[in-house]
């Protein structure tokens, strides 16, 4: 599926071709052309740092629109747990589940609940000890294209387990065929706090077809939501939350590895830190971790780029919930058990995003040109050439996407 | 067609830094289409080597050529030397002061994982002059 559709688009109009978007991309997927920021979509993974930094608002997120949940008959939403994270002083989390109903949601299922069995499901592999350690959580599908992408080598540490949002919409659906409503009537939307899911969700990343209908925006719905909610108040609310706490957590960055009950793990977010942790698991110097868990946002999904709310002040929220949930709420059945869906139907494959050619030889001639280039170049890492380094700038001359002359700093030297 | 040749500093007392020459090759061999099983044999080793070169030399230099079919690196130093190459090669044996080993590093593996990982490894030791380790892996195809 064209990933251009999924992870973020450009607003040309807004775009001023400055270069705060390329110098913050971690994987030099953008280059400035022609005065204006231009995206690589297969190196993109959808991190959402670009629309995080630019200061102009060009950079656009993905999403589905709200008004695409009418296209069905029976609609289910399956809100991501940082959603509980956006408003002030949530005394119960049923508020938000009861206006998405208001909002025109027939049910609501809670991605949560996908946690707390990816958790339990997670804990039955680590138990049955045969995966390779540090294991790395598959949760965060930005992560996981980053490992796709630059660290082939520790794509067989990742844990073959889906995304809690998929076996969130998977049980969705389910429910309600269950109690017969016509499979053609359903839809199911995930309400995402990152393009990285939108993407994830919507191609469904490592299963044969995706879970999901539609995936909508945190932030679209935010305001949508805010109105009935402070209308819904002093009702009675209907019991619709069937989450425990450790779900939630999941929002948050640490959440995912309270749920495997051990203490050899290790949480890390943000691009620049989870790059660090990849590195030194290739060098081999976390070989006695266990756990990884690494989310591509600050602070975790809270941090994610369709949110509304500071990921600081949302975490504090996420944990304030923790008086008002039970501890866990969902368990794998004798039904669970044998479940496919928990797992893989098409697992990460390497993608040679990286690599300069498929012959060897020629490769080596690149690389050889490259580094030669990059002597010659002033080192200043600049940007004015459209490349987010001079040794990316070097790359790009091999790889003869752009002219040496591009560069107009060797004075410099 | 000639080897790639690359040359690293390695600053010596510097943890922060150590791994950003192994960095720099990992980058390169994952540029070239080596199989990640190689590259991952060339990061653990040298890793390995520029820690000691932090820990013991205070710093020395990285002389990386990759051919097509294998990879040498030589880590050079001018440090205090290796006395008994063959005790210093023993699992968990270990010369790294306490400041070191409260910092994680010096468990007395380097050495042993560094022959571990590569295809055959030199160590060139004097005492009071330096120390040279030649690392080979080969990319079998």
């Amino acid at each position: 599926m064209d990933k251009s559709l999924h992870t973020v688009t450009l607003d040309s109009d807004k775009c001023k071709g400055c270069i705060a978007c390329m110098k913050r991309c971690p994987t030099e997927a953008i280059r400035v052309r022609n005065g204006k920021a231009k995206v690589h979509y297969d190196r993109c993974i959808g991190c959402g740092e670009c629309v995080r930094m630019c200061p102009h608002q060009a950079k656009l997120p993905a999403y589905d629109p709200f008004e695409d949940i009418f296209k069905y008959k029976y609609r289910i939403a399956v809100p991501a747990p940082s959603l509980f994270g956006q408003f002030n002083n949530l005394e119960d989390v049923n508020l938000v589940l009861n206006a998405l109903l208001e909002l025109g949601f027939d049910d609501v299922f809670e991605v949560a609940r996908g946690a707390e069995l990816i958790s339990e499901e997670t804990r039955n592999l680590m138990r049955e000890g045969k995966l390779k350690k540090p294991i790395i959580s598959s949760a965060c599908p930005a992560v996981l294209e980053l490992i796709m992408m630059r660290y082939h080598s520790l794509l067989s540490h990742v844990i073959d387990l889906v995304a809690p949002a998929d076996v969130a919409l998977r049980l969705a659906r389910e429910k309600a065929e269950k109690e017969g409503v016509p499979p053609e009537d359903i839809g199911v939307f995930f309400i995402s706090p990152c393009p990285a899911k939108v993407y994830a969700l919507k191609t469904g990343m490592g299963l044969n077809k995706p879970a999901a209908d539609g995936v909508l925006s945190i932030g679209e719905l935010y305001f949508k939501l805010l109105g009935v909610m402070s209308h819904l108040k002093d009702k009675p609310l209907k019991q619709l939350s069937k989450t425990g706490i450790l779900g939630v957590r999941w929002a948050a960055s640490g959440g995912e590895s309270l749920g495997i009950y051990q203490n050899k793990y290790l949480a890390a977010d943000g691009m620049e830190n989870i790059n660090n942790v990849l590195k030194a698991m290739e060098d081999g110097s976390l070989n006695y971790i266990d756990f990884v868990e690494l989310g591509a946002c600050p602070s975790g999904c809270v941090g994610g780029v369709l949110n509304v709310e500071n990921p600081f002040v949302a975490r504090v929220r996420i944990r304030a919930l923790r008086d008002k949930l039970p501890p866990v709420a969902n368990r794998l059945t004798e039904e669970d058990k044998p479940r496919r869906f928990y797992h893989w139907e098409c697992p990460p494959t390497p993608q040679d995003v990286y690599k300069l050619d498929s012959d060897f030889a020629v490769a080596m001639e690149k690389m050889q040109r490259i580094e030669s280039i990059y002597k010659s170049l002033p080192h200043l890492d600049c940007g004015a050439c459209g490349a987010p380094s001079c040794r990316a700038f070097a790359e790009d001359v091999a790889r003869g996407e752009t002219t040496y002359e591009m560069c107009t700093r060797r004075d410099n030297q | 067609m000639t080897a790639l040749h690359l040359e690293f500093d390695v600053a010596g007392n510097n943890f922060v830094s150590a791994g950003s020459a192994s960095d720099e090759v990992k980058k390169t061999l994952k540029m070239l289409g080596v199989d990640p099983a190689f590259v991952r044999k060339v990061a653990i080793a040298m890793y390995e080597g520029e820690i000691n070169m932090v820990i013991h030399a205070g710093g020395g230099k990285a002389v990386v050529d990759i051919f097509p079919d294998r990879i040498v690196i030589v880590l050079e130093d001018h440090g205090p030397g290796i006395p008994d190459i063959e005790l210093a090669m023993k699992d968990g044996y270990s010369t790294a002061p306490d400041a070191v080993r409260d910092l994680g590093f010096g468990a007395g593996m380097g050495l042993p994982n560094m022959k571990k990982y590569t295809d055959s490894m030199n160590i060139e030791s004097t005492v009071g002059e330096g120390t040279t380790v030649t690392m080979v892996v080969n990319f079998a195809r």
